[in-house]
């Protein structure tokens, strides 16, 4: 009786009789605290799980980010008083006893930063909530194919996380070598103090955060293509579903393509091999028994992974605004067909466009033009996206909560940072432009503002589906107005800086001529960079209040949505629904398409001789 | 309770057979990975070439053998013929360990010619392909050893579906292990 599967295919045991488990809620996996909200099987629990420990890294991650921001905007204050909490890491001058952050834990912190952001909350904080939360729910499931598998998937990322929080405490601190773990930074301990344990523990915890994606990933394609409910149409289903199915075919593809590049790095650490290594001097000695490899073959499989990845992390977000915009404005979704497609067109070319990160590695230039071509190709369906979510909006009866503000956000930061893109894209003005403060400027817009948005809209929209209470209007609509503005007074001026060429991952400037003078732009995004900051431990509160005291949900639908999640109980427990499983007769966006009905969920039968919508 | 639920089925593949099948994607993706990274690295020359040791073309039949026997033993199992398939499923066992075996002893005879992980990229890319594929064998056998288990244990031998559904998986990934070798084998040696 050991695996209660939810799939109805499953339900037989192995040796033929049912047992005590016979109903399908509230089964033994819930019987105790532990089981309940600890080594959970169900879906929703799993969900609140991956946002909790997604806002824990976030917090994380962010205030390293203040910490680093403090050194480059008041690279000459007293940090002295940070030592409570950094230790060792503030070095304190015998003499006048003010402190300086050590150039060695600048750079950890800049790593952790990314590697925590990136992986962790916009990865597994956005990808892992909102899939698990809206994938059974809205095909029509009772849970993932495999719950256990899923749960593994949780507690595979939890692990994850556990280790490189150990690595945070370590005498030589974390891995410093960049989000990106290039060698030789990733491989010689002799490089750098963070290229010792830290480095070693960075990469055991980003195997197994690849464990828990493909887990995850496999559970979600799974369920998405077998397990939806009885006229559920591939056709039929939320954008938000078309969404994390092609984030998790992109997950599977270019995961274990980094995982390939991780192992070969551990090969060069543990086993003395050579892959990436060629030609190296640390400290003015050169290695002369690491040498045939080749650095550039590491960038190669990391950016293959590392540019779907950003698609990874952009199109949950955008699965959750399409589905926002579309029931807060009251409007079905415009272009759903073309938007299917566009999200496919972008995974099909996320795949044939990594070496834009690598223009100026040395590669043949011919080459990098294919690559420009590939790039500026994907602006395409970004446009159709992007034009879709305007008109969707246009002329709706728009219901500005926080939920849809975010989503406007979004959309504001994709054009503004796409636009970029399209910049950086260009191999020619890359040279310029690679490895400064524009390329910064840019994937925070683009990937990082954007995606928080994203997050958030789905936080305000689904936050009653996950404890059945409202999160406060007030506090979020001055959270996403703060975070509007400073998000922008944050990378816009880093546009400017990284025209005139200041480049990212620099200590200081104050001894470069050219750089010195941006002191007080410097200064003003780390202010405001404090005042965003801010902002989101609003949110945290927000959140965590509403959780308790929140208005509470009274209605089933309380949106007035179409889809399926909200055609489950408000305390709906393991297994979803308490009858059947509801069948689907059309597709997710019938609303105000009626003269008189304002919506028609996808619950209701077509009328006699009625076609479905989104064709 | 359940019949109630359960409502009227929809014939589609089994959620963990197209989970394992999902699975098998993303192996192919690493596996793709390290052959491109070996072509790549290869091309770019100062690549010594060595004779691979015959224990590696062993272990090619005994993967192609075990495959075979897996096979028949699934077959048997359905047509409820037990004592054969007890029979296959215990050999396909044993040749799965000595798979692994038999590339260990590859690996030292390549060390006997003076070969060694760290002696040129093409050793080391050696290792690291015969290793990653080791390590799927490994995981192979462990889920083999479960399917051994139910069938030599008297009162789980019967059939039921799913025990099938079992061996099925367990075969498939078998399947795809055994074919991965073959396929390596004949990239190491077109390549060296
Ligand atoms: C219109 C589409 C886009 C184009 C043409 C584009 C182009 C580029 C190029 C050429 C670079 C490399 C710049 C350099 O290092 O010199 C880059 C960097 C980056 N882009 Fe984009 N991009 C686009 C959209 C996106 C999206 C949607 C995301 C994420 C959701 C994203 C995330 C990133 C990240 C994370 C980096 C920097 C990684 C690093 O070096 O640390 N980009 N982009
Ligand atoms: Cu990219």
């Amino acid at each position: 009786m050991a695996d209660i599967n939810i799939a109805e295919q499953d339900l037989h045991q192995e040796d033929g009789h049912h047992g005590h488990d016979d109903h399908h809620h509230g089964d033994k996996y819930q019987s105790s605290f532990v089981d309940r909200y600890v080594f959970s099987q169900d879906h929703k629990t799993i969900a609140k799980q991956f946002l909790i420990t997604g806002m824990f890294w976030a917090v994380i991650g962010a205030g390293m980010s203040i910490i680093f921001r403090l050194q480059l905007g008041f690279p000459d204050s007293d940090m002295a008083w940070l030592q409570p909490l950094l230790g060792g890491w503030i070095e304190i001058d015998p003499v006048t006893g003010s402190g300086v952050l050590s150039p060695d834990f600048y750079y950890a912190l800049v790593t952790m930063h990314g590697t925590i952001l990136v992986f962790f909350v916009l990865t597994a904080g956005l990808s892992g909530t909102f899939s698990n939360l809206l994938i059974p729910l809205q095909v029509g499931a009772r849970d993932m194919a495999s719950p256990l598998m899923n749960m593994l998937s949780y507690w595979f990322f939890f692990l994850s996380g556990a280790i490189m929080f150990i690595s945070l405490f370590l005498n030589t601190g974390p891995f410093s070598g960049g989000w990106t773990a290039y060698p030789p930074l990733s491989e010689l301990p002799q490089a750098s103090d963070g290229s010792k344990a830290g480095a070693t523990l960075w990469i055991i915890s980003l195997v197994f955060f690849v464990v828990s994606v493909l887990l995850g990933g496999i559970n979600y394609i799974t369920t998405i293509l077998n397990m939806r409910t009885k006229g559920m149409h591939m056709f039929r289903m939320p954008l938000t579903i078309w969404a994390f199915l092609i984030t998790a075919v992109l997950g599977l593809l270019s995961f274990p393509v980094l995982a390939s590049g991780f192992f070969m790095v551990t090969f060069d650490r543990v086993l003395g091999t050579s892959f990436f290594l060629n030609e190296i001097y640390v400290a003015g000695e050169a290695l002369t028994t690491r040498v045939g490899g080749s650095a550039i073959l590491y960038q190669h499989l990391f950016w293959f992974l590392g540019h779907p990845e950003v698609y990874i992390i952009i199109l949950p977000a955008m699965g959750i605004v399409s589905e926002v915009l579309s029931v807060h404005s009251r409007k079905p979704i415009f272009g759903y067909k073309a938007m299917v497609f566009s999200i496919l067109a972008i995974a099909v070319l996320s795949f044939l466009v990594w070496a834009h990160h690598m223009y100026m590695s040395g590669m043949n230039p011919f080459i990098a033009n294919i690559f420009v071509l590939f790039t500026l190709i994907i602006a395409v369906p970004s446009a159709v996206k992007v034009f879709n979510w305007i008109a969707t909006i246009w002329g709706g009866n728009v219901r500005f909560n926080s939920a849809l503000l975010f989503s406007i956000g979004f959309v504001s930061m994709f054009i503004s940072g796409g636009l970029t893109g399209i910049f950086l894209g260009n191999s020619a003005i890359d040279i310029q432009q690679h490895d400064t403060y524009f390329v910064v400027a840019h994937f925070h817009i683009v990937m990082g503002v954007a995606a928080f948005f994203g997050m958030y809209a789905g936080i305000y929209h689904w936050f009653p589906r996950m404890y059945g209470r409202f999160m406060n209007e007030t506090l979020g609509k001055i959270h996403f107005w703060g975070t509007l503005i400073g998000a922008y007074a944050v990378f816009g001026p880093m546009h400017y800086i990284g025209m005139a060429g200041v480049p990212r991952r620099y200590y200081k400037f104050d001894g470069f001529d050219a750089f010195s003078q941006f002191t007080e732009i410097n200064q003003f995004i780390t202010i405001a960079a404090i005042i965003v900051f801010v902002l989101q431990i609003l949110f945290i509160i927000n959140f965590f209040y509403s959780m308790y005291k929140g208005r509470r949900q009274t209605e089933m639908n309380p949106w007035g949505a179409t889809t399926l999640e909200w055609t489950a109980p408000i305390d709906a427990g393991h297994g979803n629904w308490d009858g059947e499983i509801p069948e689907v007769h059309r597709w997710p966006y019938d609303l105000s398409r009626y003269e008189d009905r304002e919506f028609v969920m996808q619950t209701e039968p077509l009328a006699e001789g009625e076609m479905d919508g989104g064709h | 309770m359940i019949t109630e639920i359960t409502g009227p089925k929809i014939k589609r593949i089994h959620p963990k057979k197209f989970a394992l099948w999902m699975a098998l994607v993303s192996m192919i993706m690493f596996f793709t990975a390290l052959t491109s990274a070996y072509i790549v690295r290869k091309a770019a020359g100062n690549w010594y070439a060595f004779e691979i040791p015959k224990e590696f073309f062993l272990s090619g039949g005994v993967a192609l053998v075990n495959s075979v026997l897996l096979h028949v033993a699934y077959r048997l199992y359905k047509e409820r013929n037990y004592t054969i398939f007890k029979l296959l499923i215990s050999l396909g066992f044993v040749l799965g360990v000595a798979f692994v075996v038999l590339q260990y002893l590859g690996w030292l005879a390549l060390n006997g010619q003076g070969v060694y992980a760290q002696t040129n990229q093409s050793s080391s890319f050696f290792l690291i392909l015969t290793l990653s594929h080791g390590l799927h064998v490994i995981g192979a056998i462990t889920a083999l050893m479960v399917s051994w288990i139910y069938a030599i244990r008297p009162s789980t031998t019967a059939w039921t579906e799913k025990r099938q559904l079992r061996l099925e998986l367990t075969f498939t990934f078998w399947h795809f292990v055994d074919i991965l070798w073959i396929y390596l084998l004949i990239f190491f040696w077109v390549q060296q």
